[in-house]
């Protein structure tokens, strides 16, 4: 059991998303970053799909209940407990009564929060995620609020024999492992934050000057951005000739361009379906440094083809899966 | 039949027809989603019909353990859709579902039924009867949870939107927007000119499907009085 103390900004229960209900309407919506959210549950031993609290700019506190496991992983909130800051990106034990609470975001927009077990709500249409603007799963379709009581499954075995463990091992209110995720495994962005994308549908309508544009200047993410989309603030682009598309669906990364000439690249809470001419999508390897861009940010776009794509993320995907079996080891191995 | 495929991202494709409103080839795209259903194949996590597209949303892991590396996985699924094509049967086309939607029409539960029918120059009583008379084809679900994108709205039924969107529009208002028309799924801001009211509820999140109408189906506005709107409001529940 643990209880929300405060809310923070924008704090929601969120897990790999609501897959098969796009042909109802219904959006995938999940983590923003799910690299984050995978390692972070990985961390503590649970399966990549369970729930996490996805935590905004400004992260909640949380009085724990019982002794378990935490991990927290993507933006950097400022976490403490007792004062103390903890670590990212690696297992830590919190005893029953600790509070954990998040300061001023020192970089990234967005932090995953995993408890051993993972979060205990109701399934709707196969997931956990909370779609806000349909007010659908996670606690009634609602951000996390201050005094909510949420508890988690039951932990791994192993993870069970961990918190036993650690619960006699130490007085400490809190410990994190003496291992961590390496930082070269964890997906940043270089110095000129750049992003790839597949040419979209329509790109080849766009005037010459947008298609170059497109990859050559800089976008910046205006204060109007969600967990639907953000829009991006630029040179506008625009058709070579005006005209109507019908409405098809899109996709998380999907760059759409209305008459304004202001691209909105969609998001995981994105509608399923869109009448606006897309010029781009955004590599899916790309998303998550995406997720952690907050109002201000600037960034490029590069190109890449399907292929190149797919290559990086089958990569990624060996990697995580590296990962996931070298975590596995080192949680036994701490429990023994 | 002519299609073509393009990638939407690196973890979906859309199949498009080339001729757009050809009926007959837009129900050999849905028997797609059929053989779809039934080979379940294990690369696919979901497909959206739309019109004229259909799109396959595929899992590039899965489709690398099946078939090797030495293709991408979105050229594996392209080849694999192309086949599924040349063996969908041109002529099992299923029955069409054909579901009538009960509207009342008027009153407070279509406030703007009178703007429109001063807009259009008919009496009320025809706006009713154009809306109601013809058949609508549900071309996709899409927008919002179960907001059905319908077939050709009467021509002399077209209005513009509300300039002034309201910030609160009740689930199951029957409106007019622009050449379209179609029911709110839930509660909503909107700027469509609402002309009445279903007792149905269209989208439920805890039905098995969600949605009341599925890409496909065909509906009839069918109109009913006040009392008869209530009784069956009551059990709808």
């Amino acid at each position: 059991m643990f209880t929300i103390i405060r809310s923070g900004m924008l704090t929601t229960i969120q897990d790999l998303g609501r897959h098969g209900y796009q042909q109802y309407g219904v959006s995938v919506s999940g983590a923003m970053d799910t690299f984050a959210h995978r390692i972070a549950n990985l961390l503590v031993g649970n399966d990549e799909q369970q729930a996490t609290l996805e935590m905004t700019l400004i992260g909640p506190a949380i009085l724990f209940e019982e002794d378990t496991f935490i991990s927290i992983c993507g933006a950097d909130l400022s976490p403490t407990i007792d004062n103390e800051p903890l670590p990212l990106w690696r297992p830590i034990f919190v005893r029953k009564g600790s509070k954990l609470s998040f300061g001023f975001c020192k970089n990234g927009c967005r932090s995953y929060l995993a408890i051993a077990g993972g979060i205990h709500v109701a399934k709707v249409m196969g997931s956990r995620s909370t779609f806000l603007k349909a007010r659908i799963g996670g606690i009634q379709g609602r951000a996390v609020q201050s005094g909510d009581q949420l508890s988690s499954y039951s932990p791994s075995p192993y993870i069970t024999k961990l918190i036993e463990r650690f619960t006699c091992m130490t007085m400490k209110n809190y410990l994190p492992l003496k291992w961590h995720i390496a930082y070269e495994c964890i997906p940043h962005f270089n110095k000129k934050r750049i992003v790839f994308i597949m040419k979209g549908k329509h790109f080849s309508q766009f005037t010459r000057d947008s298609q170059e544009q497109l990859f050559t200047k800089p976008f910046t993410i205006s204060m109007n951005s969600d967990r639907m989309s953000y829009r991006l603030k630029g040179t506008p682009l625009s058709l070579a000739a005006p005209k109507e598309y019908l409405s098809e669906p899109v996709t998380f990364g999907s760059i759409q361009v209305p008459t304004n000439g202001r691209p909105i690249l969609l998001m995981a809470d994105h509608q399923t379906t869109d009448n606006y001419p897309r010029i781009g999508e955004v590599a899916s390897v790309d998303l998550p440094l995406i997720a952690q861009l907050k109002p201000g940010d600037v960034l490029s776009f590069q190109e890449i083809s399907v292929q190149q794509a797919q290559r990086l993320l089958l990569e990624r995907e060996a990697m995580i899966g590296a990962l996931k079996q070298g975590i596995k080891l080192a949680l036994k191995r701490a429990g023994n | 039949m002519t299609y073509s495929i393009y990638p939407l991202g690196d973890q979906a494709l859309t199949i498009e027809l080339e001729s757009e409103l050809h009926v007959a080839q837009w129900q050999k795209l849905h028997q797609l989603t059929q053989t779809l259903e039934n080979l379940k194949p294990d690369w696919l996590i979901e497909y959206i019909p739309a019109m004229p597209t259909l799109t396959i949303v595929y899992n590039p892991l899965i489709v690398q353990k099946q078939y090797g590396a030495k293709r991408s996985p979105y050229e594996i699924v392209c080849e694999e859709i192309n086949i599924l094509f040349k063996q969908t049967p041109p002529h099992t086309m299923k029955k069409v579902k054909q579901i009538d939607i009960p509207v009342c029409y008027g009153g407070q539960l279509g406030p703007d039924l009178l703007d429109v029918a001063q807009y259009t120059k008919l009496t009320p009583k025809e706006v009713i009867q154009f809306h109601s008379e013809r058949t609508y084809t549900v071309y996709m679900i899409g927008c919002a949870p179960g907001f059905p994108y319908l077939g050709e709205l009467n021509q002399k039924l077209h209005i513009p939107r509300r300039t002034s969107p309201r910030l609160f529009v009740p689930a199951g208002s029957v409106g007019i927007g622009g050449e379209q028309t179609g029911v709110y799924p839930l509660d909503s801001p909107g700027d469509w000119q609402i002309i009445g009211q279903t007792p149905l509820t269209l989208f439920l999140k805890n039905a098995e499907p969600p949605s009341l109408l599925k890409s496909g189906d065909q509906i009839r506005f069918v109109p009913i009085s006040e009392a008869e709107y209530a009784t069956l409001r009551n059990k709808e529940g």
